[in-house]
């Protein structure tokens, strides 16, 4: 029997770690993600769980003690937000190519500057191409939903990479919402034992981990490491079935909202989402034939699946919570626009970028993202691809 | 755990260690870190008095003793630095360039 009760989304995530018990959990504190380890210390000193909780004096050591407790052979994690994560550069790179299954709870909040504590994607964007698997949440349900996934994911013998869980900064880690919590024993039994394979300290077999690779193995340990991302998409879909089975919500790639007749669609990350379905629902009623895609794996990418997705849309504007300073959009635009020239797509594309630094996005700016779709189909013509919107202009 | 294939620039990107992980022990034993020595040292056993100072110097334990006794150069790992050369108090060591 599931429970029902009211946590923000850094609650949530904590709570999931209670109930997953995991081993070793080396924190250092930053907002909006600082909750995640207060609370679980919590936990700790009341014996609710027997994780060595280590205190450390940066990010990059939190997540090189995550990355060390992983290769010993125990299940890790930290959490971290923003300038934290950027910290984490090195290691996360470590942690990928080593090939050492690990989570990674992030709090979306904006890399300075101007020094802001708010949220927007740019801190997980910049580390896109670290070789992490991202999973994305809309509100705190799916920040806890993804959590209880993550280790199932990432400690699959096909994958073993190491997996970030991204809700948004405030916006979802800090406002209570309702939620549906799963019984302890079942979050254990969905979770399982972690059995590595090969481990540090094992001592029936000697090895090392973290080797030089010259350029005569650089390349074939990429190659191989490009594969277990690969793997990732077919493990996503299972282990969300699996999911679905104890909790009766299902999780794949992405939502679609309202896309069986759509011919305009947005796509889009995180917490916004929830505000554009608003829109969808609101112009529905006067009979547009609107919907959203809300990516929940970014990386990997499901390029074609998003493309298949968007087959019959004559117009979609992608909306990112990040710049990239192409000056052609964001993250997410390239990735999509990318997947629709692939998949032939004649849908004409338009990326926004919106919500940096916190900045809130309305069921108006929506409401106008889908009348400038409107126009865009009018025209025939994309216009400018690369837009921003509730900028002061 | 086996060793799929041994070090070489053969092995394939669906052959090679998960994670480059490195299995066994001593392995650095297998990499000729010598190849890329551009002079070598010479060992003068006739000079040499057995004082073994030249032996923890050398960084790449390429100075193998036994029986409390220097050997002649491990060539297949001595990547030719000269330490050794300046360490040796009774000339027993030469080099290309070294005094
Ligand atoms: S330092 Fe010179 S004399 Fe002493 S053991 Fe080495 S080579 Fe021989
Ligand atoms: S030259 Fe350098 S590497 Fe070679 S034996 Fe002497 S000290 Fe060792």
């Amino acid at each position: 029997m599931a429970t029902k009760d009211r946590l923000s989304g850094n609650e949530a995530v904590a709570f999931a770690l209670k109930q997953i018990n995991p081993d070793v959990f080396p924190a250092f504190p930053i907002t909006p993600s600082t909750e995640i380890p207060q609370n679980f210390a919590t936990y700790v000193s009341n014996g609710e769980v027997d994780t060595e909780f280590i205190t450390v004096e940066s990010e990059h050591s939190s997540m090189s003690a995550a990355i060390a407790a992983s290769a010993a052979g125990a299940r890790a994690l930290t959490a971290t937000s923003s300038c934290g994560l950027a910290y984490m550069f090195e290691p996360l790179y470590i942690a990928s190519s080593d090939r050492l299954p690990l989570l990674l709870a992030v709090v979306n909040r904006a890399l300075t500057g101007p020094i802001n504590i708010n949220c927007d994607h740019s801190d997980s964007m910049g580390v896109r191409e670290s070789g992490w698997i991202q999973l994305y949440a809309e509100n705190n349900q799916e920040a806890y939903d993804n959590l209880v996934q993550a280790y199932r994911i990432s400690e699959n013998p096909a994958v073993r990479l190491p997996i970030m869980v991204c809700q948004d900064g405030f916006i979802t880690s800090h406002a209570v919402q309702n939620i549906e919590l799963l019984e302890d024993e079942a979050v254990k039994n969905f979770v399982g034992e972690y059995e590595p394979e090969h481990y540090l300290l094992n001592r029936d077999e000697v090895m090392a981990i973290g080797s030089y690779g010259v350029s005569d193995y650089y390349m074939e340990a990429k190659r191989a490491q490009a594969e277990a991302m690969l793997n990732v998409p077919s493990v996503v879909l299972e282990v969300g079935k699996d999911f679905e089975a104890i909790s009766g919500r299902s999780y794949g790639f992405f939502e679609e909202y309202k896309m069986e007749d759509a011919d305009r669609a947005v796509v889009v990350i995180g917490s916004a989402a929830g505000t554009g379905k608003d829109a969808v629902d609101m112009l529905r009623e006067s009979g547009e034939k609107v919907g959203l895609i809300k990516v929940r794996m970014y990386r990997p990418f499901p390029a074609e699946a998003l493309a298949g997705a968007l087959k019959g849309v004559k117009a979609v504007a992608v909306l990112d919570r990040a710049e990239s300073y192409t000056n052609c959009g964001g993250p997410l635009g390239a990735d999509v626009m990318a997947a629709l020239f692939r998949a032939r797509s004649q849908a004409l594309a338009v990326n926004y970028i919106y919500g940096l630094g916190g900045r809130d996005i309305t069921v108006k700016d929506f409401a106008k993202v889908y009348e400038d779709l409107a126009e865009v189909v009018r025209n025939d013509s994309a216009g400018d691809t690369y837009r921003y919107l509730g900028v002061r202009e | 755990m086996d060793r799929a294939v041994e070090l070489g620039a053969r092995v394939t990107w669906r052959e090679i260690n998960e994670g480059t992980m490195v299995t066994g022990g001593g392995t650095s034993r297998e990499f000729n870190t010598g190849e890329w020595a551009v002079i070598k040292p010479t060992f003068e056993a006739d000079k040499c008095r057995q004082c073994l100072l030249c032996v923890p110097v050398c960084p790449d334990s390429s100075i193998p003793v036994k029986d409390m006794k220097r050997l002649d150069f491990d060539y297949d790992h001595c990547k030719g630095c000269g330490i050794c050369v300046k360490s040796c108090p009774f000339g027993a060591i030469e080099m290309e360039g070294i005094e």
